[in-house]
């Protein structure tokens, strides 16, 4: 049994390697699938449901992507990736793009031949401590506890902020943010430090969250954005202005409410130029050009995405914060759709 | 002489021995407070019993079964107990059994859209049909070979169950397993045809090289033709929708069928007297134990990606399942070759004075004995192997380890632990506790009293 499936595998090998040269966005449609690199499990950004279905604010991308290139949300293979296998699995081929809250660094994008193709969250590290400890800044943690992930750049944020602010700290090294809940709140520690949307889905989950408080210092920036492999430019289009799709619908006020009766065409030109009914940038993308329609149709643009999946009618509660758009004072900045 | 006599004539009739020393009472002196050390023991253990089953079982059975999430979960434990302490939210059980056990594996493959809850109208199989079928068929598959009293006809099962286990797990069409069950048709017939021509040597090559030939070169394609003349089969699933104890049951199942024959080989050939396959099985064998079987699955989700070709396909959980059966196949052939080593010199000298050739002798003499000796070692590679199956999670796989990840990530029911963990620990301690027990029998039936 097992040769005849190395004797596939060979067979789909070399299909694949015939097919690899003709650029990842033919691969995709050849294929119906688009192959996405999520988490195993973060709250609000990747998690299956009941039903095995995908859900969270990197699993949108991802379906907006598919949804752009193949005009079907649904056509997403899920690829669960570790903190250890995520850069392998894109690197090898297994993975068309990785939508895995991954912060963008000099390193991963220069040196681990990456392509960031945007920002979809801005994250930093701040710092959760029991209201009874009476503490009202990180700047008043001199001699803590704290539970740290080990092997993590938070591990390495918090040595800094701690140096430079001339404090002691005596660290708890603890393997995952489940195990780190469990420790932090059985007062093994008393501050938990992580990346400030893991602290709000954290903290959501206490049964006396009133209890523990976020301090307001972030002491580092995690820029989180989905990437693809060095070299195929093509691709790395298609993702990036789907995600600038998503952002600038927003801005413009295209929401899945209104999308049909806009697509139809408006006064405003650049929607027009979004949603197709003016302009080739479809083509140009090697798309047709209601292709950013759909990617909004997949699951609204990025505030409803954010409203649904992270925002604060959700349990995680997270507010806009640095990921308002730009004309609210956020981060939030989609390059002009013309 | 007065008749005098001073020894008892008549006997006394027996008595009832002392309350104390019979029945509960006697049995409970004599064993738990025979003496101020031990009846302090017994106190203290008492009291530690107490303590722990009046914990565990309050968790157990004061909690709550009907709840949608965790907070609803709590808000139920208020209004009833006052307190949301030591009761178990069952609630995230009842949600996800089904994930836990299955996986992602679609409940009605042919009908994609169709879940558990909302199953297709008509002509389907029941929900989990297949993965049910390939369990219920390992049973009957394995019966001939555990118990002697199972009828002898089921041992076609056991032949035909490599095939069919792979066919009715991933599905597709039938006729790739077929051609893969050709080749050992096509080895057994050149054995046959040409040991009569020329020397066994010769015939055992060709016996390998000739099924080899088939697999690689010519099975894919036939497989391919016949299927576009005659199209059987049925809906193919995803390695990525394995998922759960099914997971588990799978590799531990393949790692296991497959790793004892590899085992026996290794653990011959590292007794052998060809230099060659002496030092390639020693080589083997101590190379796969000395590396953690975590750098294996590293290895196999990792590595192998980056050294074939970009774009390549091959399928991870064969992939995991390879090194699962190496790395186990290492072990027993230790084990194994323990048992071998336990037999006397006799035994061997004694199967060559009947004029038995090398594997007459094993097959008559040397490995019923050995394998025998090897039980509780063998018995023990195995419970080992199937445990280490939920390393598998770290590699991204979502076995049920994995999925408890999955399930915590979903808002509902973050912060839920140990009612996972109970769920799981419940059912590995099923499966390993049976094959314990299995193995006792075995044990006590193969005593023939040597010692």
């Amino acid at each position: 049994m097992k040769k005849s499936v190395i004797l596939g595998v060979a067979t789909i090998a070399g299909l694949a390697a015939g097919a690899a040269a003709a650029g990842t966005v033919d691969d995709v449609k050849a294929r119906g699938k688009l192959n996405c690199g999520v988490a195993t499990g973060v709250p609000g950004f990747a998690s299956p449901d009941a039903n095995g279905e995908w859900q969270g604010f990197d699993v949108a991308v991802c379906r907006a992507v598919a949804a752009a290139v193949l005009d079907d949300p649904s056509a997403v293979e899920f690829i669960p990736t570790t903190g250890k296998t995520r850069f392998t699995a894109l690197a090898s081929g297994e993975i068309d793009m990785l939508a895995r809250n991954t912060t963008w660094t000099f390193s991963r994008d220069v040196d681990l031949k990456f392509e960031f193709v945007g920002i979809n969250y801005y994250d930093g590290q701040g710092f959760m401590v029991p209201k009874a400890l009476g503490v009202s800044s990180a700047k008043e943690l001199d001699g803590a506890t704290v539970c740290i992930q080990t092997g993590t750049t938070t591990e390495l944020n918090l040595a800094d902020f701690f140096r430079i602010n001339n404090m002691s700290y005596e660290p708890v090294p603890i393997e995952t943010n489940a195990e780190a809940q469990q420790q932090y709140l059985a007062g093994a520690c008393d501050v938990y430090t992580t990346d400030a949307s893991g602290l709000a889905a954290t903290r959501a989950t206490f049964e006396n969250a009133g209890d523990h408080v976020i301090l307001p210092e972030i002491i580092s920036k995690e820029p989180l954005g989905p990437l693809v492999r060095h070299g195929d430019h093509e691709w790395g289009d298609v993702v990036r202005w789907t995600l600038n799709a998503l952002i600038a619908a927003e801005e413009m006020g295209v929401t899945s409410a209104n999308i049909d009766e806009m697509s139809a065409g408006t006064d405003n030109p650049e929607v027009n130029r979004l949603l197709g009914s003016e302009g080739t940038l479809g083509e140009m993308l090697g798309l047709d050009a209601t292709w950013a329609q759909r990617a909004i149709k997949a699951g609204g643009n990025y505030g409803e995405v954010f409203a649904k999946n992270i925002g604060e009618e959700t349990p995680i509660g997270l507010a806009r914060g640095l990921n308002a758009q730009w004309t609210d004072g956020g981060l939030l900045y989609s390059p002009p759709f013309r | 002489m007065s008749d005098v006599s001073f020894v008892r004539k008549e006997m006394l009739p027996e008595k009832a021995p002392p309350a104390s020393e019979v029945g509960v009472l006697g049995w409970i002196r004599h064993n738990l407070f025979s003496s101020w050390l031990n009846s302090i023991l017994t106190l203290i253990s008492l009291f530690f019993i107490y303590y722990v089953l009046s914990n565990i079982l309050s968790w157990t059975f004061e909690s709550v079964w009907n709840a949608n999430s965790l907070s609803e979960c709590r808000e139920i434990m208020m209004a009833t107990w006052g307190d949301t302490h030591g009761h178990a939210c069952w609630g995230v059980i009842k949600d996800r059994w089904l994930q836990l056990l299955y996986g992602f594996y679609p409940p009605y493959p042919a009908h994609p859209d169709a879940t558990w809850s909302n199953p297709p109208e008509t002509g389907s199989w029941p929900a989990y049909f297949r993965p049910n079928l390939t369990f219920v068929l390992l049973l009957v598959a394995i019966a001939p070979v555990l118990f002697p009293k199972a009828p002898r006809k089921l041992l076609y099962v056991t032949a035909a169950y490599p095939f069919l286990l792979p066919w009715l797990m991933w599905g597709g069409s039938i006729w790739g397993p077929l051609m893969v069950a050709a080749g050992f048709v096509i080895g057994y017939i050149a054995y046959k045809l040409v040991i009569s021509a020329v020397g066994s040597l010769t015939a055992l090559i060709l016996a390998i090289v000739l099924p080899l030939l088939w697999w690689l070169f010519a099975a894919g394609p036939v497989a391919g033709a016949i299927n576009s003349a005659i199209p059987l089969g049925i809906e193919p699933v995803q390695s990525r929708d394995f998922g759960g104890f099914m997971l588990a049951i799978l590799l531990g199942v393949v790692a296991i069928g497959v790793s004892l024959p590899i085992g026996i080989v290794l653990a011959l050939g590292r007794q052998s007297d060809l230099l060659i396959v002496k030092y390639l099985c020693v080589g083997f064998i101590e190379f796969i134990r000395g590396v953690p079987l975590i750098t294996l699955l590293f290895v196999a989700s990792l590595l192998l990606n980056l050294f074939l070709p970009p774009g390549t396909n091959f399928d991870i959980i064969l992939r995991v399942m390879i090194m699962m059966t190496l790395f186990s196949a290492a072990y027993m052939a230790e084990v194994i070759r323990g048992g071998l080593a336990a037999l006397p010199r006799g035994q061997y000298e004694g199967a060559d004075s009947l004029g038995l050739n090398y594997w007459q002798a094993q097959r008559l003499i040397i490995m019923p004995q050995a394998l025998k000796i090897s039980i509780p070692g063998i018995v023990s590679t195995f419970i080992g192997i199937f445990k280490d199956t939920t390393l598998v999670s770290i590699i991204g796989l979502f076995d049920v380890i994995g999925l408890t990840n999955g399930i915590r990530a979903d808002t509902a029911w973050n912060g839920v632990y140990w009612e996972l963990f109970a769920f799981i620990g419940v059912l590995f301690f099923v499966v390993c506790f049976s094959m314990s027990r299995y193995s006792m029998y075995l044990e006590r039936k193969l005593q023939t009293g040597h010692r």
